[in-house]
């Protein structure tokens, strides 16, 4: 880190300007518009301007019968959509009292843990991307795209699935897709010694994420950052192990954490996330318990009277949906916990300071999907 | 006059023979828009401009599996060196100005790819009571190419290139008259 005092220069003019960066720029992840105050090339002040990408999800909420609003969960962080569709189905449960069976909830872990590994891959390589490496990106997404056919087989969708539905899942996993995991299993486990090849060890990348944009441990917690993001500062907070919620609590695994709190720690915490969420799968399928997909759940769910939080963890972080019903088929209300919201605010704090080409570094980073945070 | 083969094989291109009647004796020339045409139709970098989901998917058509380098897309970070604009998702009234100034800010001739029921009609967004969005990209700026889907796929966006490609090479699009509108409605 510099301090902008350091530059001081007598004989250089000094000139505090303003920059957009955005809504419009290669490497803001979406529309996202950054209002950096300069001093020559190091950052006073950092403003992100968010909004860019509102879609009046919540609004929707109150205009839609629960069914309805299915779609919307994936929509809003694309990249984990799985998890999002999951938690949102948790959610109407707990507010329900629908009791799902566990063949279901074992399907639900496999899909969400293999969309998590596809999520931290586009957080992970677009990383790198940014920092100017171009290949790990071009192997990152070749990687994730078997995920994809995967999670296609059984779901239908590439992206935005609808999958999980109240009570239970849509389908039943195929032999297909069985077999498909268990290979893509062993595929990956070998290509993580390639990663380790490629990036771990160049020196460009090591020169650019070690020791930028460090997260204290304090300021974290302050800035209400969860997901891999605050465990890179050193915490061991992951929902799955905290409030244990579905068929978590039957799985071993660990929670990857660093101390150092930089980029790179981010970094590696998501790679290390990956070799877990593999560890989980393999568990799953291994104790994949039969039985029914679904539970015997009315056509519109009426849920009684009252509110319920159901939080889980996403690929970013901690995500929550609360949901308030007045006893009609139409939600009150549905506020959304982003975990990009919170991690995004925390670039405040650590970016000035820095260069401006390290801000890229250090946004790519923190990994947000935009319409996550704008919803 | 031969024509056949000189075009590579994945663009239609206009059927000359059938305008150009032979003559023993003169020698033909084909018209420079044709070549310009078929020169653009190889080289249309599109926009890096993602708004939401679809973005992700225009990435992955641009990277490993799908590789729309082989058609000669690649993909700019600047409006100024841009042929194409693909909208890419959902667009908020928050975005419409900013869309416009990228869109004003790219050189004619210029074409406008709507990716996915967003930039189409709203898509999913689109209720009674809707406050936030604006129901298609059409709305503010001219668009060549719906491709529909939620998100499509990267064959899809593809396919959409293919037919921007196809409708230079026919002559369905009349850039230049477009863009001459355009300046004037600017003088005004």
């Amino acid at each position: 880190m510099l301090n902008p005092k350091t530059i001081d220069d007598a004989s250089i003019e000094q000139r505090v300007y303003q920059l957009n960066l955005g809504p419009q720029h290669p490497s803001t992840h979406g529309v996202m518009h950054l209002l950096v105050t300069l001093d020559g090339e190091v950052v006073i002040k950092l403003e992100p301007v968010i909004g860019y990408s509102h879609r009046g999800h919540e609004k929707m909420a109150e205009n839609r019968t629960y069914e309805q609003f299915l779609p919307n969960p994936p929509r809003m962080d694309y990249l984990s959509g799985m998890i999002f569709n999951h938690g949102y189905c948790m959610a109407v449960e707990k507010l329900c009292g629908i009791e799902v069976p566990r063949r279901a909830e074992y399907i639900r872990v496999i899909t969400a843990e293999l969309n998590r590994i596809a999520s931290h891959f586009i957080g992970a390589m677009d990383y790198a991307m940014g920092l100017g490496a171009i290949t790990p990106f071009l192997w990152g997404w070749d990687d994730r795209e078997h995920i994809l056919d995967l999670l296609e087989g059984i779901a239908g969708s590439r992206l935005t699935y609808s999958y999980s539905r109240f009570g239970g899942v849509r389908n039943d996993i195929t032999k297909d897709f069985y077999d498909g995991t268990r290979r893509f299993i062993d595929r990956l486990r070998g290509r993580f010694w390639d990663y380790e090849n490629l990036i771990n060890q160049n020196i460009i990348f090591i020169k650019r994420s070690q020791d930028v944009g460090v997260i204290t441990k304090e300021a974290a917690l302050a800035y209400g950052v969860t997901g891999p993001t605050l465990r890179g500062s050193g915490v061991a907070y992951d929902v799955r192990k905290q409030e244990p919620y579905s068929v978590y609590p039957e799985f071993t695994f660990e929670i990857p954490t660093r101390e150092a709190g930089d980029c790179l720690a981010r970094y590696q915490v998501r790679m290390a996330e990956m070799e877990q969420s593999l560890n989980i799968i393999e568990q799953a399928l291994d104790r994949l318990p039969p039985g029914p997909i679904r539970s015997k759940v009315p056509r519109f769910v009426t849920p009684p009277p009252g509110d319920c939080y159901c939080t889980f963890e996403s690929a970013r972080g901690e995500a929550g949906f609360y949901i308030v019903s007045d006893g009609s088929r139409i939600p009150y209300r549905i506020k959304v916990r982003a975990p990009s919201f919170s991690n995004l605010f925390v670039l405040t704090e650590i970016c000035p300071g820095h260069f401006l080409a390290d801000v890229i570094a250090i946004f790519g980073s923190i990994d947000v999907t935009v319409p996550e945070i704008d919803r | 006059m031969e024509v056949k083969g000189t075009a590579p094989i994945c663009i239609p291109t206009r059927d000359l023979s059938q305008e150009y009647v032979e003559t023993p004796g003169v020698v033909g020339f084909a018209p420079v828009q044709d070549l310009l045409d078929l020169a653009r139709v190889n080289a249309l970098w599109p926009l890096t401009f993602g708004i939401a989901c679809c973005a992700i998917e225009m990435m992955a058509a641009g990277v490993a599996r799908f590789d729309w380098d082989r058609f000669g897309i690649i993909p700019r970070g600047t409006p100024r060196q841009s042929d194409v604009m693909v909208v890419a998702g959902t667009i908020p009234h928050k975005l419409v100005s900013t869309i416009k100034t990228l869109y004003d800010q790219m050189p004619a001739p210029r074409y406008v790819i709507a990716m996915g029921n967003c930039a189409i009609s709203g898509g999913p967004f689109s209720y009674d009571g809707q406050y936030a969005i604006v129901n298609g990209a059409d709305k503010i700026i001219p668009v060549d190419v719906y491709i529909p889907g939620c998100p499509p796929r990267p064959e899809a966006l593809l396919q959409g290139f293919l037919k921007i490609q196809t409708k230079i090479t026919k002559g369905l699009i009349d850039a230049n008259r477009r863009a001459e509108k355009a300046a004037r409605k600017h003088k005004k």
